[in-house]
């Protein structure tokens, strides 16, 4: 093989036998060389030439066409009102993007119709140089290196040097600290309470506050929910918890959405089997619990009522309502957290008190 | 080279360098300004090899592309703002309901601004296009071995440009916060607040308070249209510099050499056809967002902490690790007042981490292993790499089967399974599945290299039954030709490991040893190469052609007759047969 003439740097000596130096060396053919180079018809025949010189043109012409077509569909059609009309993705959107498309993959096949027929096709053998500097270059590269270094003084220097590597070392630091202010920490949000139920053990539940429907926040009596409902419930809080009893607004509600969602679900009383200390906590068969889910905080709500399941639809972590909301299967490591219920004096659902654990996800302070 | 026949419409007017054309004299006006010659007397004609594989890292290239340019027409309409806003807007279901401004001007633009949604939906499409085409070029980079010496810093920029691609991807289907996007936002502060010792501190400064806060959309957006965009772009470009340095690889054939580079030069050939490409990618972009409906915010609703859709999914790049989730037994560890998330923290916090870090390292692992401190410019067949194939096998197995982990519950409700065993099922399979794919594919590799070694010394098989005098049956075999065959044979003979371990010196003192590290490496050398088939020696070659040969001399009576079968491959024609069709 001819390319063996090359020049080719020392190759660090490796710890293989039988190894050539260099990869892949063809020990059983010589190499034929380049195959001969075929004509084209577009090379030799003038008629296929401006054949395709013409076929080119047109899909040019295509295109300039799609663009007008564009530029039409563009003022022709209303959008808004229904996505839906013409194929489920409504007609401006359709008309736009097939003209674009059309415009833009005309351009696209013709270019490539006039490389593949109307330029040059010889292939071209270009040598390679290796990556590495020329050894001359290395050398004169860590001469200039080292001149400078020992110019610098750096290594003689300790104490200059060890100097600024402390003080540029230290520059990381605010560049982490001034980050600070990004956000509160989960202590001074509890302790501030900018909004009612701030923290990160918290909720807005408290004791007596009523259970009401999550959507129109009207109260719920026992007597409304048949055995096998679930309702998806929020705090009345988020409701009348605002100052003067104006619903909560931004921030607060949707904190508070996110911390104090439950179901309230109705089973017979006989099917549940209470956890230690929780035998009244249910009310008429009755039981609510948080509808964050523990493993990473999405809403539960897939709710089989002959099994008493609630089914997380994010990681499919399946926590048992008749059982405390142990999880039966899934990811989640911990039951969802039960909301003590009683009856107030109107004769509504209320918590007997707030959550007596953190609600949502894992963390490493939650003990 | 020869031009003298080539496209004639072109050579009347040939360039010559006494009278510059146009296009010469804006090149010269720019060279005395920049003096850009020097540099583009190479490059302007530089060589790249052609095969369709080299393709698919274009492809990413231009989605990226497309994503600069759609991406900065959604910049002028969307807000990236929590602020709470009553919508107004053309589409009837939402009008009146309260939402954020990101999704009530994700809404104006799908249906208020003409184009919008078609925009946004090339975004989206371009998004998945680019992730999926750097997942499918990693692959061809890996199984051809072009990561290997002088290209593995280029195989570390590449992965990150997919770590990179894969974090734009998640920080851009968030933004338009609507119910699905901030139900994927909702889980990762569920993966950050799981992150030992600091969790709730992160939580709380990337959401600036409590979830959802009201700053985690305008960073994001600022992540993704100019911290990682920006990232990407650089490192994009050195990318493109060390591809552009190192030329090219190409696969081994007559006249390619690991000294040359052999193909069409960039001026013009490649500017055209890589150019004509981009419109391609472009086009069926285009294609897509006008016909194929993507993430349809409008049918969510907007962002309610307490409400969540069935069937929640993130785009499937980020199917794997959630899948790993999915599958993770729920184990949590309490103790000293403190708790440890491993059912969080072990699928989505540790594993993608080890997973990239273990993609990154392949061809550092690669070259330990080999000792091959080489460089290599000529591509290898995967089934000449057995080891190094089935370890990307193993590694893909483990990926897919996290991947239809994070699809269960669709799986279950459309083959009517039940999730409880399908789970079960991957918690185990994800562990045994890689190890069959490893093993299968190795010795798959192995039949292949076998195969190729019966052709190069008995010729290829030409589906002719001759039967002999004896009335014994046989397949008549034909040398292959002088391409097929130095192709064929263009390969490496596999090194044959040396135990240093047992070197003794003349006084039989044991020579100083690596330890455990060189024991260990020599046992992986010999295991990568075990049961390799090499590549026949001359001898061997020349005993299949005398075979052969033999053969062919009790054949010669039927040459130049229809039993020869020579009509089917073209080497002369039979009297009286014509290629049959049938």
């Amino acid at each position: 093989m001819s390319s063996h003439d090359n020049g080719h740097p020392d190759v660090p000596g490796h710890e293989l036998s039988n190894v050539p130096d260099e990869a892949l060396v063809n020990d059983l053919y010589a190499n034929p060389g380049l195959p001969e180079h075929q004509w084209r018809p577009t090379d030799v025949d003038p008629r296929a030439e401006k054949r395709a010189e013409r076929q080119v043109a047109t899909l040019f012409g295509l295109s300039a066409v799609c663009t007008i077509l564009l530029l039409v569909s563009y003022f022709a059609f209303d959008i808004g009102e229904d996505p839906d009309v013409v194929g489920g993705v409504g007609a401006s959107n359709l008309f736009i993007g097939l003209s674009l498309a059309g415009a833009l993959l005309f351009i696209g096949t013709g270019v490539i119709q006039w490389a593949r027929k109307l330029m040059a096709d010889h292939e071209i053998v270009e040598a390679r140089h290796p990556s590495a500097s020329s050894a001359a270059d290395r050398e004169a590269t860590l001469a200039a290196l080292d001149a400078g270094l020992e110019e610098s003084g750096i290594g003689r220097r300790p104490l200059v040097r060890n100097s600024l590597l402390g003080a540029v070392g230290l520059l990381g630091l605010p560049a982490v600290v001034m980050l600070r202010d990004l956000g509160p920490t989960p202590s001074q949000v509890a302790k501030d309470k900018p909004y009612p139920g701030a923290g990160i053990e918290n909720t807005i539940w408290e004791k007596g506050m009523r259970v009401v429907r999550d959507v129109v926040g009207t109260p719920i009596r026992p007597a409304d929910l048949e055995i096998g409902d679930l309702v998806n419930a929020e705090p009345e809080g988020i409701f009348n918890g605002g100052e003067d009893g104006e619903p909560l607004e931004g921030l607060a509600l949707q904190v508070n959405k996110s911390k104090g969602a439950v179901v309230v679900v109705r089973m017979e009383p006989e099917e549940i089997t209470p956890g230690d200390g929780r035998e009244n906590w249910s009310v008429d068969g009755i039981v609510c619990y948080s509808k964050i889910c523990t493993h990473v905080g999405c809403p539960i709500s897939l709710y089989e009522r002959t099994t008493h399941h609630l089914l997380c639809p994010c990681h499919q972590s399946t926590f048992d309502l008749a059982d405390s909301a142990k999880v039966v299967f899934g990811p989640a490591a911990r039951p969802l957290p039960q909301l003590p219920l009683m009856v107030d004096d109107e004769g509504y659902l209320v918590a007997q008190s707030g959550f007596t654990e953190p609600v949502g996800p894992s963390f490493w302070e939650r003990g | 080279m020869d031009t003298s026949r080539v496209a004639k419409t072109n050579a009347t007017t040939a360039a010559t360098t006494t009278k510059p054309n146009r296009a010469g004299a804006v090149a010269n006006w720019a060279d005395e300004r920049l003096g850009l010659a020097t540099a583009m007397k190479k490059n302007l004609r530089k060589v790249f090899p052609d095969h369709w594989s080299f393709m698919l890292g274009e492809i990413a290239l231009w989605s990226f592309v497309v994503l600069l340019l759609t991406g900065v027409f959604l910049t002028l309409w969307f807000t990236p703002s929590m602020g709470e806003v009553q919508y107004n807007g053309s589409y009837d279901q939402l009008r009146g309901i309260h939402m954020s401004e990101a999704y009530a001007s994700s809404l104006r633009l799908s249906f208020d601004v003409r184009g919008g949604l078609l925009m946004r939906q090339m975004h989206h499409w371009a998004a998945m296009l680019f992730v999926a085409s750097m997942m499918v070029h990693l692959l061809r980079v890996y199984f051809t071995g072009a990561f290997r010496k002088p290209r593995e810093l280029n195989w570390v920029i590449g992965s990150l440009l997919l770590i990179l691609g894969t974090l734009e991807g998640f920080t851009g289907y968030s933004l338009p916060d609507d119910l699905l996007s901030g139900t994927g936002i909702r889980a990762a502060d569920g993966f950050v607040k799981a992150t030992p010792v600091v969790g709730t501190y992160m939580s709380f400064f990337m959401f600036g308070g409590e979830f959802p806060g009201e700053s985690i959309i305008p960073r994001l957006y600022v992540v993704h249209v100019l911290l990682i965009p920006g990232l990407l772009l650089a490192l994009i470009a050195a990318h493109m510099l060390l591809l552009v340095y190192h030329k090219h690889t190409q696969w081994p054939g007559p006249g390619r050499t690991e000294h040359n580079v052999v193909g069409f030069p960039m001026l013009p050939v490649y500017a055209a056809k890589a150019g004509g490409f981009f419109f391609i990618v472009f086009g069926v972009t285009a294609l897509m967002g006008a016909l194929l409906s993507i993430n349809p915010v409008w049918k969510y609703g907007p962002y309610d902490p307490s409400k969540v859709t069935a069937g929640s999914q993130p785009d499937w790049y980020m199917g794997w690790p959630d899948g790993a989730l999915r599958i993770m037994p729920g184990l949590e560890s309490h103790f000293w007042g403190i708790t440890i998330s491993w059912n969080v923290m072990l699928p989505i916090l540790i594993l993608p981490v080890v997973m990239f870090t273990i993609v990154m390292l392949l061809p550092f692992l690669d070259a330990w292993i080999t000792g091959d401190k080489r460089d290599h410019h000529l591509l290898e067949r995967p089934r000449n790499a057995p080891t190094r194939t089935a370890l990307m096998v193993a590694l893909m197995t483990m990926y897919g089967l996290f991947w239809i982990a994070g699809g269960n519950d669709i799986i279950a409700i459309k083959l009517h399974a039940s999730i409880n065993q399908i789970t079960y099922f991957l918690r185990v399979a994800v562990f045994v599945g890689p190890v069959i794919a490893f093993v299968v594919t190795r010795r798959w590799c192995i039949s292949l290299q076998r195969k190729d070694n019966e052709t190069l010394l008995h010729g290829y098989e030409t589906g002719i039954i001759m039967r002999s005098a004896e009335g014994g049956y046989s397949e008549k075999h034909l040398p292959l030709s002088s391409t097929r065959a130095y192709t064929l044979a263009a390969r490496d003979r596999d090194p044959v490991p040396v135990d240093h371990q047992h070197d003794e010196d003349v006084n039989g003192i044991p020579a100083p040893s690596g330890g455990r590290v060189a024991a260990l490496r020599h046992r992986l050398r010999t295991l990568w190469y075990a049961d390799n088939v090499q590549k026949p020696t001359v001898e061997e070659l020349e005993a299949g052609h005398h075979h052969a040969e033999h053969e062919h001399e009790l054949q010669a009576g039927v040459e130049g007759h229809a039993a020869d079968g020579h009509q089917f491959d073209g080497h002369h024609l039979v009297e009286d047969e014509s290629l049959r069709q049938h």
